[in-house]
């Protein structure tokens, strides 16, 4: 246990300098970013004095490193600054916009995995025959659409011509008002309030973005559950258990599945935060109020603090992810973290 | 590749070629993959030629025709001919994604074989940078990079390579570590060559197979990403034909029932990338066989 | 409280919605919906809740016009593209019951409606409107900006002597202090609420008022979910106008203008603003759903040669640039017909009226002919620059363009640039060699446009222009009233120079497009945002 927990102490200490150079590297690029931010925030009418006001309001007037040293001083204090373009300070705007992402993101996932597991399991028994070729076409497929493209023909196909969709209109339609705020999560929080009309709203609202989502992780997470079915099938323990006669449902459920589930959360976790960074498409054209889209308009009017906000908080994020999956990994495999 | 088809088990044919034919006998999909990518590349190198119409000239007087026998794809608002300009943006698509990935792979070979061979601090240093780079929303760290540094083709295959360095540079510090201290290398070493010429003429060759599975892969998610920069405007320049502006300028006409202009661009990155995907798959099958999922 | 109880009690409560009401509604009664509320789309996202913030941003001035009230405000009249327009010849009273202007032209009294109140009840006084007014003034940027236009500098202009008597004095008379008034900067808020919630940091309670107006406005602020939605609920007690005939009104924000389109052509919202003029042509044509569109007010689609790039230094090839145009080609592709052409018109300049067409059209002979004749008569290449937010009419007419100019030898390159660079590199360096531009005047007159986009030095003269006689006809001018005999001639004498010397070349002058659908009563104003107080329901 102590030899684990140093294994776990190490691996925070191997996070603290990705965290600074990410701190460093988000400063450089948003201060590469063109353009005067003094300039388009001062209005459409400002002249030189006032343009130079709001530079100095801003403190950008200050030397490069000065503003460096200011902001890593505000970072400690727990201050992500506020973002120009919507007048918060970042903190209240990524917990505002953090859990809608989130939620996009574990829904995708969860209706991605309810489709990829049970395909590649299929594909794994039937190795080299159409039914494998089949998945594998399907879910390359799927990978190969630009996230944009598929949600705008889903859009067009299921809202503007069938008219089963709600409209595309971010988290819930107009005639709801959001549940009390709890997590943020509109599903748990209307399920917490008792208020299922507003849960069926939010789930309406869900199933396109998602679904476009979850075209797009279908290969990942398909093509490891089969490789990973393959492997266990293959392996001598599942022979054994086919030798002593167990049906086989149960060996490929009870055991070969069961076995081959560690390498697919690790893919899931990898595809988790691979994922919640590639939203800012979807979010864009179902406009979803997610952290993707607020980077995307961040970054195209220079908001300083909104990017590196962003970007320190998705980093933290993937961090975080990892450590938890080491973790994870220590604690269930015991050849891990004793030697 | 000779390394590794020698070790599997003798089928029909005991060359490379011969492994090669016999993958592809044995799977359809991928026979389908290798014809699609020979059209791509025929789309590639000829399609400005054969085009039927300039892929630049406008004409006001027939903008947003439909799909028909004068133009296949329909014309776009400014009346250009669609399917000329499809087919020309696959030069243009094609190289940015094959420069990207061939610059990404080499710096990632580079710094990847420093690491894994030497060891020590210089590993380290380049494992926390990387994990760096890994730590961004690459998307939006691909964004930030054009939006620096303004929005050419150039600009976007750079940082389209930023972001995969580190899939690269993982990659042969992985191969190139467990196999420094392998016999051959041992040998190699003895016989009185140099550090840098054990690691690029021994060692690095071995790592050479997965990468190349790995550039198919990449290739097809490099064309995804320069048209996602497109489509949020950071692409190429106007009027350039590019298949991810084409499909986000084509976006705003679909639901006025002018389905063309993003249908078929959009259609054709999907079948570039799914060709790309679907090669990396077969690549994989060639290399090793045991390794396909 | 279980769900269908409260609904019950909505019922009961005949559908008035009130503001205490809301944070316990999940979902809105079905009669809300069909009467009392509207639904509006808009691509633009609401930054703050106060105008004189620094970084708010245009689309956050529709707070201003909505939950607050200003001492006067324009007149309304018949739109030309159809509905309803200010007028910007006749004031009436806002928040003023009357006003009057000494013989000197340098005093100013206004007198406040007696039955004037802010939301939380309390008597609007004329020590609120000086408050406003000096932070208007004092906040800095735009705000100060746009009073100063009208002659607006410090506080010590404004004087409250009663609390119904409010008085502001001039250094200099001009015609443009009454309808300065009248933009969104000078709104009154009230005072006592603002200072309660000021620190010594933040005398003027900015960061309170981001988040929470305090006015005596139309409408007040309800929810604002930023970048989702702001919701408007009615104030009974209003005195500034009519009372609106809404109860409710929900501005969503939608980025795609297909997804906008689609929403409104299917009638799941009642008005989309701002819709891009291809919508515009096209929805026109359909049954149900009313599109307006308004030419905008002294605001003109321009190309400008950049003074500073030694070819546009030479007359004729700026003469060779205007001729080259397809115009009318740009105004189908581009404009979809929507607006008003600004080309092809007179070269004897008979009247004043402004925007008004060149005298250039295409001609490509004449265009090679100036060519020819200019010291570049084997061409140049030159970058051709356009803003990446304006994209749906910059880039198709930049296409066209550049077609055209290859034919006389100018060979260009199509240069986009994201929001935040494109007003530091256009207008405040000014350093775009070739580039489209649209300034749009707040204040309808030719002076106060070439104020900003002709005078040295101005803001959106993003030419470099620098004519001698133009810097002096327009500081003598700016200021006269209309009817002063020196004004229409020397106004004439503008028109005639800034046509000669080209630095800015008319395309056209857009329109504002606004469509709606179950819905009527929109107004344009020339400030381009949503003054949902006079629209109402549309009987069938």
């Amino acid at each position: 246990m102590d030899a684990r927990s140093k294994m776990i102490l190490g691996r925070l200490a191997q996070a603290i300098p990705v965290v600074m150079g990410v701190v460093v590297i988000s400063f450089l690029l948003t201060r590469a970013l063109p353009g005067d931010p003094a300039a388009y925030f001062a209005g459409p009418a400002a002249d030189e004095a006032s343009i130079a006001e709001v530079r100095e309001a801003l403190g950008l007037d200050k030397p490069l490193f000065q503003q460096f040293f200011l902001y890593v001083g505000d970072l400690l204090r727990g201050d992500l600054g506020t973002s120009l373009t919507t007048g918060q300070t970042v903190m209240a705007d990524l917990a505002a916009r953090l859990p809608a992402s989130l939620e996009l993101t574990l829904v995708a996932l969860l209706l991605s995995c309810a489709i990829a597991i049970p395909l590649g399991v299929l594909a794994a028994t039937r190795p080299g025959t159409w039914v494998d070729h089949l998945c594998r076409v399907l879910v390359t497929a799927g990978v190969s659409m630009p996230t944009f493209f598929t949600g705008i023909v889903l859009i067009y196909v299921f809202y503007y011509l069938a008219g089963l969709a709600p409209s595309p209109l971010g988290r819930l339609d107009f005639i709801y008002l959001s549940p009390p705020h709890v997590s943020g999560f509109y599903l748990v929080d209307a399920a917490l309030a008792g208020d299922w009309e507003t849960w069926l709203g939010a789930l309406k609202q869900l199933i396109l973005p998602a679904a476009t989502l979850a075209l797009f992780t279908l290969a990942p997470i398909a093509r490891m559950t089969r490789a990973a079915m393959l492997s266990a099938l293959s392996s001598d323990f599942i022979r054994t258990a086919r030798a002593a006669g167990l049906g086989r449902g149960k060996v490929l459920y009870g055991y070969a599945f069961r076995n081959a589930l560690l390498p697919v959360l690790t893919t899931l976790g990898m595809v988790f935060s691979f994922t919640l960074g590639a939203n800012v498409l979807v979010e864009k054209v179902f406009a979803w109020p997610g952290i993707g889209s607020y980077a995307v308009e961040a970054l195209v009017v220079s908001d300083y603090a909104a990017v590196q906000g962003f970007v320190l908080a998705m980093a933290l994020l993937f961090v975080a992810l990892n450590l938890i999956i080491d973790i994870a990994y220590a604690l269930i495999d015991p050849r891990i973290g004793l030697n | 590749m000779v390394d590794m088809t020698t070790s599997q088990p003798k089928r029909k044919g005991d060359t490379t070629f011969g492994h090669i034919a016999y993958v592809l006998r044995d799977n359809p999909v991928t026979m389908l993959a290798f014809a699609m990518l020979a059209f791509f590349l025929g789309c590639a190198f000829f399609g400005p030629a054969l085009v039927p119409y300039d892929p630049l000239a406008t004409n006001a007087a027939r903008a947003l025709e439909a799909p028909g026998w004068d133009h296949w794809f329909g014309t776009d608002n400014l009346g250009r001919d669609v399917f000329s300009r499809v087919i020309v943006a696959t030069r243009l698509d094609l190289t940015i994604s094959v420069a990207a990935v061939a610059l990404s792979f080499v710096l990632g070979s580079v710094l990847g074989s420093i690491a894994g061979y030497w060891g020590g601090w210089l590993d380290a240093v380049l494992n926390r940078f990387l994990d760096t780079i890994m730590a961004f929303p690459l998307f939006v760290l691909a964004m930030g990079v054009v939006a620096a540094l303004g929005n050419t083709v150039e600009n976007i295959i750079y940082a389209t390579a930023i972001i995969n360095i580190p899939f690269y540079a993982r990659l042969v510090r992985a191969e190139v570590n467990i196999r420094r201290n392998a016999g051959f290398a041992q040998a190699a070493k003895l016989a009185g060559n140099s550090d840098l010429r054990v690691l690029a003429v021994h060692i690095f060759p071995n790592a050479l197979p997965p990468m190349m599975v790995q550039v198919s892969l990449n290739l097809g998610w490099a064309i995804l990403n320069a048209a996602g920069l497109s489509f949020i405007g950071l692409g190429v320049r106007p009027p350039t034909p590019e298949w991810g502006i084409m499909v986000a300028e084509g976006a705003n006409f679909i639901v006025s029932g002018e389905w063309w202009l993003a249908v078929f661009p959009g259609l054709w990155l999907m079948l570039a990338v799914f060709t790309f995907n679907l090669v990396g798959d077969g690549l994989r099958d060639m290399v090793d066989p045991r390794k396909r999922t | 409280m279980t769900d269908t109880s409260r609904r019950t009690f909505l019922k009961l409560t005949g559908g008035t919605v009130g503001a205490a009401m809301l944070p316990f509604l999940k979902a809105m009664p079905a009669q809300a919906q069909s009467s009392g509320r509207i639904v509006v789309v808009s691509g633009q996202t609401i930054n703050s809740l106060d105008l004189h913030r620094t970084g708010t941003n245009r689309a956050s001035y529709q707070v201003a016009v909505n939950c607050y009230d200003r001492l006067v405000s324009f007149g309304t009249k018949d739109a030309p593209g159809g509905g309803l327009s200010y007028d910007y010849n006749v004031i009436e009273p806002e928040l003023a019951e009357s006003w009057t202007i000494s013989d000197d032209g340098l005093t100013m009294t206004f007198k406040i409606k007696p039955d004037a109140t802010f939301w939380d009840g309390r008597k609007v006084t004329a020590a609120d409107v000086k408050w406003s007014f000096d932070r208007a003034v004092s906040a800095g940027g735009f705000p100060t900006v746009q009073m100063k236009a009208g002659g607006l500098l410090r506080p010590d202009q404004f004087e409250a002597v009663d609390d119904e008597t409010f008085v502001i004095t001039l250094d200099q008379p001009s015609k443009l202090t009454l309808p300065d008034l009248a933009v969104p900067v000078p709104f009154i808020i009230n005072a006592e609420v603002a200072k309660a919630n000021a620190t010594a940091d933040d005398p003027w309670a900015m960061e309170y008022l981001h988040t929470t107006p305090a006015g005596s406005g139309a409408f007040k602020v309800v929810r604002w979910d930023q970048g989702q939605q702001l919701v408007y609920e009615r104030n009974d007690a209003w005195v500034g106008g009519p009372l609106p005939s809404f109860e409710q009104v929900i501005v969503r924000e939608v980025p795609s203008p297909a997804t906008r389109r689609a929403l409104v052509e299917r009638g799941d919202v009642q008005m989309s603003f701002n819709i891009p003029n291809k919508d515009a042509a096209e929805l026109d044509a359909m049954e149900g759903v009313d599109v307006y569109s308004t030419p905008i007010e002294n605001c003109i689609h321009c190309l400008c040669p950049n003074f500073n790039f030694e070819p546009f230094q030479d007359a004729n090839v700026r003469k060779a640039l205007a001729y080259a145009i397809p115009y009318e080609a740009i105004f189908q592709t581009a404009a979809y017909g929507r607006g008003a052409p600004m080309w092809g018109g007179e070269a004897d300049i008979k009247d004043i009226a402004w925007p008004r067409k060149s005298p250039y059209m295409t001609d490509m002979a004449k265009a090679r002919e100036h060519m020819a004749a200019s010291g570049f008569a084997s061409g140049f290449e030159v970058p051709l620059s356009i803003s990446l937010g304006l994209a749906d009419w910059m880039e198709p007419t930049a296409l066209l363009m550049q077609e055209a100019f290859a034919e006389i030898g100018i060979k260009t390159e199509i240069e986009k640039i994201p929001g935040a660079n494109w007003r530091s590199a256009a207008l405040v360096e000014k350093r775009l060699p070739l580039h489209l531009e649209n300034f749009g005047g707040w204040l309808n007159t030719p002076d106060y446009y070439f104020f900003w986009a002709y005078k040295h030095g101005h803001l959106f003269n993003s030419s470099n222009y620098l004519n001698e006689e133009v810097e002096q006809l327009v500081d003598s001018t700016l200021h006269i009233p209309m009817d002063d005999p020196a004004y229409a001639p020397n106004i004439k004498r503008m028109f005639e120079i800034a046509f000669e010397d080209l630095p800015r070349i008319p395309l056209w002058q857009p329109a504002l497009n606004v469509a709606m659908n179950g819905a009527t009563g929109y107004e344009f104003w020339f400030h381009r945002q949503l003054d949902v107080r006079p629209l109402t329901t549309a009987t069938a």
